[in-house]
């Protein structure tokens, strides 16, 4: 304890206004139970995570590139994985899966979710902090840990996990097959637990606060999209995570209690395993029941904040804000019923294939229905380049290219030759991947001034655009031709087969994307950390935003707002409306001051406001208009 | 306007970083080079042929090592060099900071010209001309300029990487697999174009100006009705259409699977072992806990059908002959793949999965087709199964009947004359009937 007060002393309270004298530097920075503190740990940490797994694809993508090439500089860093230079091909595997593990568990999920729910959810509702703040830091100490336990997975001397980010068995519980699979997927398991817990804690934190404490005014039909797709997101999560950890909870029995949920008829390198009656084909249908909705609960964070930044900056309302809603929801409840369609030809019966087709289609409907919304919003818009909306813009353009492609990946006949080659990661790296983690981005530049007080530097956001966007598509879109050719994926290298070898120029090319599209992350990152310090500081609504978050005071404050908190009026979409001196009206603004510019639709048929409105408007209003009403 | 401060304390603090880390990495490479001098003279020498070309592309990539890193590792680096047997050439260390040097001289670029449009921006304000507008021009015609370049590119990535990718089917089903592939290529190529053309077009036709203001458009329920009705139908076109197929293609009826001939495949790590049926079609059943070095497969020889099954040393298929598959694995999760043959199926231990397929094209057929006279079909592992998956691969020949039938005779039998043996000797212990015995002398 005498280190705790001691730090305490040192802390300057720079709000000590508010009755909260005795925040320590601990309680403070890192036992926070405030939203915004645990939203910037989450964001710290996902950066950082992220930096981790893209370091890991630099390397493997390093082997595909120059598989005859030693790199002696990689055995200083690696020692035994990379001998002589040359990554070895089961840590190869390691790098794969640790990599997709990452982006998608800690990152796309845990670091999109995660900070922008914590951030956005208390701030846009309009409440003071999350419905259970010690839930909240315990969920974020639940991922923080299941973080460090997945990255001592690489001190291990069997070496990481190395099965793949979906870990089938039997691959992942017998050890003697890959030696990732010892003590490394322990390591890997446990991690999915506590990050799983994590998920949880959060989720339900998440939901409870959304139902429960929306300020006054603020009904469902007037939350802003990246509430609802918060919203959805922690709900979809909620019913699949625990499906999950059921899943890994077998694996760890069958790996260590000597079960067979998943393993028969096993003869290992000569040795016949006493394992009956297990079927591996029921793990998929566990990793795949969550795993399909995980895709979603990737995505639809980032549709939120894509929503509510294309909104803002091309100064128009979200076209069709009932059917973005609706979509949302119908994704949500789709997700849950296509997981199969991971598991076309994994043996699963084909009859089950074809249904999952049909309901892995209709679930193309609503996401076409967000896309032309998007475009919609648009059109005639006057639509301000910051980098958030860069982003946003490029978000929009990886859902199209990378959607478009799960035509052909959810057609059972079609994904015969196309499972489990470089198709599909094509396909999920732009749908999933890039798509999400540039609405990641689009939400860290554009709420950076809400979470740091301070602005980023535009110039350099564009760079890192520009660098970005481009190297995505250089690095993915070739790829969908070697998956064509039928180049199966997680290939350590493509010398062993003559029909391959024409891609090996493509893959130097694919690596230098890579690499270069990893170096303008450096331009990010000096931007990220660079302008907590040095950044210009931010005003209370740089953006000329709607939603209620921009009504806080810049300097953090407990509980938010420094008096009452605001009282909400209207959709947060208010934009460009006509005959309103501004081009937008906070949610905050009540219609009695915006007489000029309410509509009647505003007023969902509340007769005593139509009636006031029709008063103001004949005292008001020039005669000519008068007459053509 | 604080940031044109720290540009500058940006600038000369990127300038010292880099200008002691060449120091730094030029001391080191001297101690990491007596280092080894001392350790083994004639190693560092004959190592440093291979290694010097090799790592310029590594230090690339290592460049991307956020610029910390590579201080920090190199200090520990040094401490183990000598103890542990690494015989890295100097060189690769000096190479490598070279390229971490190269990389900050790109950042000092990068702040130079930032400085540079801070400073225009700073002349553009003080000639009261707007400093915000103009970049958003920029970036609207940069959308333009990517909307060009990236439909030529996607043009050229089709004309290109397609026909590098594209092989047309060698089976049956795959034929059909193929049209459905190219109508839904013509319908997502027509929405990619569409939708990007008004993503991107929208961007640059909408960019902000100080006197437009945005259409107040919420939202018209037609329109919405109409995209949404739109792709649910075109999407249940495809459905059907890759319904129908996928049954056609999976829903093999009990005669159609009776008069196709039957073989076996069974994936291990990291190898395939291919069982032909024999004379009696029939391939015999197995039992993994018989597995022994010498019956590998653990096939189970009181099941008399398995008596002829003939190990094939590669897949060959008589063409135009309906082929059923039966494909199963010995210990993890393998997949079956034949491109050339749209034909993939996992390898599931402790359970058999099954593909039919009818081959149209032999192989010399195929080759006269490409021009290739080298070329095969090829079935690979296309599910992850450890360190050699990326080289588990089996040659697929397709020939006629007649070829097909003679190296069907070369084939060795599973049942061989040491199995045949043990086999009589469990039989004799477990006093079997006469009759299997003098079957068993006839076999073959």
């Amino acid at each position: 304890m005498s280190n705790i007060t001691s730090a305490g002393a040192h802390s300057v309270d720079h709000h000590g206004d508010h009755g909260h004298h005795h925040e320590s530097f601990w309680t403070k920075y890192v036992f926070s139970q405030d939203h915004k503190m645990i939203a910037k740990q989450f964001l710290i940490t996902g950066i950082i995570m992220a930096v981790f797994a893209m370091i890991l694809s630099i390397l493997f993508r390093l082997q595909l590139a120059w598989p005859d090439k030693e790199f002696p500089i990689l055995e200083v860093f690696l020692g035994k994985w990379a001998e002589g230079g040359r990554i070895n091909p089961e840590f190869f595997l390691a790098l794969v899966t640790i990599h997709g593990t990452i982006m998608v568990f800690f990152v796309l999920t845990a670091g999109l979710s995660g900070t922008f729910a914590n951030l956005l959810i208390p701030y846009q509702l309009g409440a003071r902090d999350m419905a259970s703040p010690f839930m909240n830091m315990l969920s974020y100490w639940f991922f923080f840990t299941a973080c460090v336990v997945m990255i001592s997975s690489f001190f291990v001397e069997s070496g990481p996990a190395s099965a793949g980010w979906t870990v089938y068995p039997p691959l992942s519980a017998i050890p003697k097959a890959i030696s990732g699979s010892g003590l490394g997927m322990s390591l890997w398991l446990t991690s999915m637990v506590l990050f799983i817990i994590s998920q949880i804690l959060g989720g339900t934190n998440y939901i409870s606060t959304i139902l429960n404490m929306r300020t006054k005014g603020m009904s469902f039909w007037k939350m802003p999209l990246t509430i609802w797709a918060l919203f959805l997101t922690a709900i979809v999560g909620l019913f699949s995570f625990p499906v999950l950890v059921a899943a890994v909870v077998l694996l760890i029995f069958d790996r260590s209690v000597g079960t067979s949920f998943y393993l028969s008829d096993l003869v290992v390198q000569g040795q016949i395993l006493p394992y009956e009656g297990g079927s591996p084909v029921l793990f998929q249908h566990l990793f795949w029941f969550l795993g399909h909705p995980e895709v979603y609960i990737v995505l639809m964070p980032a549709l939120g904040l894509t929503s509510e930044v294309i909104s803002t900056n091309s100064r128009k309302p979200i076209f069709g804000y009932h059917a973005m809603v609706y979509s949302l929801i119908g994704i949500s409840t789709l997700s849950f019923i296509v997981w199969g369609h991971h598991m076309f030809v994994t043996g699963m019966n084909p009859f089950l294939g074809g249904v999952f087709m049909i309901t892995t289609l209709i679930i193309a409907v609503p996401s076409a229905v967000k896309v032309f919304n998007y475009l919609a919003t648009l059109w005639r818009g006057n639509i301000r380049f910051t980098p958030a909306m860069l982003f946003a813009i490029g978000m929009v353009s990886f859902f199209i290219s990378g959607g478009l492609t799960g035509l052909y990946v959810g057609n059972s006949a079609l994904d015969i030759n196309l499972h489990d080659t470089y198709f599909i990661v094509a396909h999920f790296h732009l749908v999933m991947g890039s798509a999400s983690i540039f609405g990641m981005l689009c939400g860290v530049y554009h709420w950076y001034p809400k979470l740091f007080g301070r602005m980023m530097d535009e110039k350099l956001g564009y760079l890192h655009f520009w660098l970005t966007f481009i190297g995505a598509y250089m690095v993915f879109f070739p790829m969908h031709f070697m998956g064509i050719d039928g180049v199966p994926r997680r290939y350590y290298a493509f010398t062993e087969f003559p029909f391959m070898e024409k891609w090996i120029s493509v893959n130097v090319f694919i690596t230098w994307s890579a690499i270069i599209a990893g170096l303008g992350q450096v331009a990010f990152l000096w931007n990220f950390f660079g302008s907590i310090r040095f950044g210009k500081r931010a005003t209370q609504n740089p953006w000329g935003a709607n939603t209620l978050e921009w009504t806080t005071p810049v300097e953090h404050i407990h509980g938010n707002w420094p008096g009452e908190i605001p009282t909400v009026h209207r959709w947060p979409y208010d934009y460009s409306k006509p005959g309103h001196h501004e081009d937008f009206i906070p949610q905050t603004v009540p219609f009695s001051e915006t007489m000029s510019s309410n509509l009647p639709h505003d007023f969902e048929g509340d007769q005593e406001a139509e009636r006031i409105q029709r008063e103001w408007e004949l005292a008001n209003k020039p005669q000519t208009e008068k007459e053509t009403e | 306007m604080g940031f044109i401060k720290y540009i500058n304390l940006k600038t000369v603090f990127i300038l010292a970083l880099s200008i002691s880390m060449g120091l730094s990495g030029r001391a080191f490479s001297q101690e990491a080079d007596t280092a080894a001098r001392v350790t083994d003279t004639t190693a560092a020498v004959s190592s440093a042929g291979d290694a010097a070309p090799a790592d310029t592309a590594a230090s690339a990539d290592t460049a991307a090592v956020a610029p910390a890193v590579s201080k920090a590792a190199a200090a520990p680096a040094a401490a183990v060099e000598p103890e542990s047997k690494l015989n890295i050439d100097p060189q690769v260390y000096t190479n490598f900071f070279y390229y971490t040097l190269l990389f900050f001289l790109i950042c000092v670029v990068v702040a130079v010209i930032g400085r540079i449009l801070k400073v225009y921006e700073l002349t553009r304000k003080m000639n009261g001309l707007d400093a915000e507008y103009y970049m958003y021009s920029f970036h609207a015609y940069f959308f333009l300029v990517s909307l060009i370049a990236g439909l030529y590119g996607v043009y050229w990535s089709y004309a290109h990487h397609g026909t590098q990718a594209w092989r047309a089917a060698a089976t049956e089903h795959g034929a059909q697999i193929d049209i459905m592939f190219l109508v839904t290529t013509v319908i997502i190529t027509i929405v990619l174009v569409l939708t990007h053309i008004a993503l991107f077009g929208f961007a640059f036709k909408y960019r902000a100006t100080p006197t437009r203001k945005a259409y107040f458009y919420p939202h018209n329920n037609t329109i919405e009705k109409i995209w949404t009705i739109v792709p649910a139908v075109v999407l249940t076109i495809l459905v059907l259409f890759g319904f129908f197929t996928w049954r056609s293609i999976t829903n093999v009826s009990e005669e159609d699977q009776q008069n196709a001939l039957l073989i076996e495949v069974t994936g291990e790590q990291f190898a395939w072992t291919v069982r032909y049926p024999g004379r009696d079609g029939k391939i015999g059943e197995r039992n993994y806990k018989l597995t022994s070095p010498l019956n590998g497969l653990g096939i189970d020889f009181n099941d008399k059908n398995s008596w002829d099954d003939q190990l094939g040393s590669e897949i060959v298929l008589p063409v135009n002959k309906p082929v059923r598959v039966q494909i199963t694995s010995k210990d993890i999760l393998h997949s079956f793949f034949i491109p050339d043959f749209r034909v993939q199926m996992n390898a599931v231990p402790g359970m058999k999965t099954y593909f039919q397929f009818t081959p149209t094209i032999t192989t010399e057929e195929m080759r006269d087709k490409l021009g290739d006279y080298n070329y095969d079909f090829v079935m690979l592992c296309a599910k992850i199964c450890g360190g050699g998956h990326y080289n588990m691969q089996k040659r697929v020949r397709v020939v006629t009947e007649e070829e097909y039938q003679a190296w069907l005779n070369e084939q060795p039998y599973f049942f061989t004359e040491e199995l045949r043996k043990e086999f009589q000797v469990s039989q004799q212990a477990e006093s079997e009937n006469e009759q299997d015995a003098k079957l068993l002398a006839t076999a073959n």
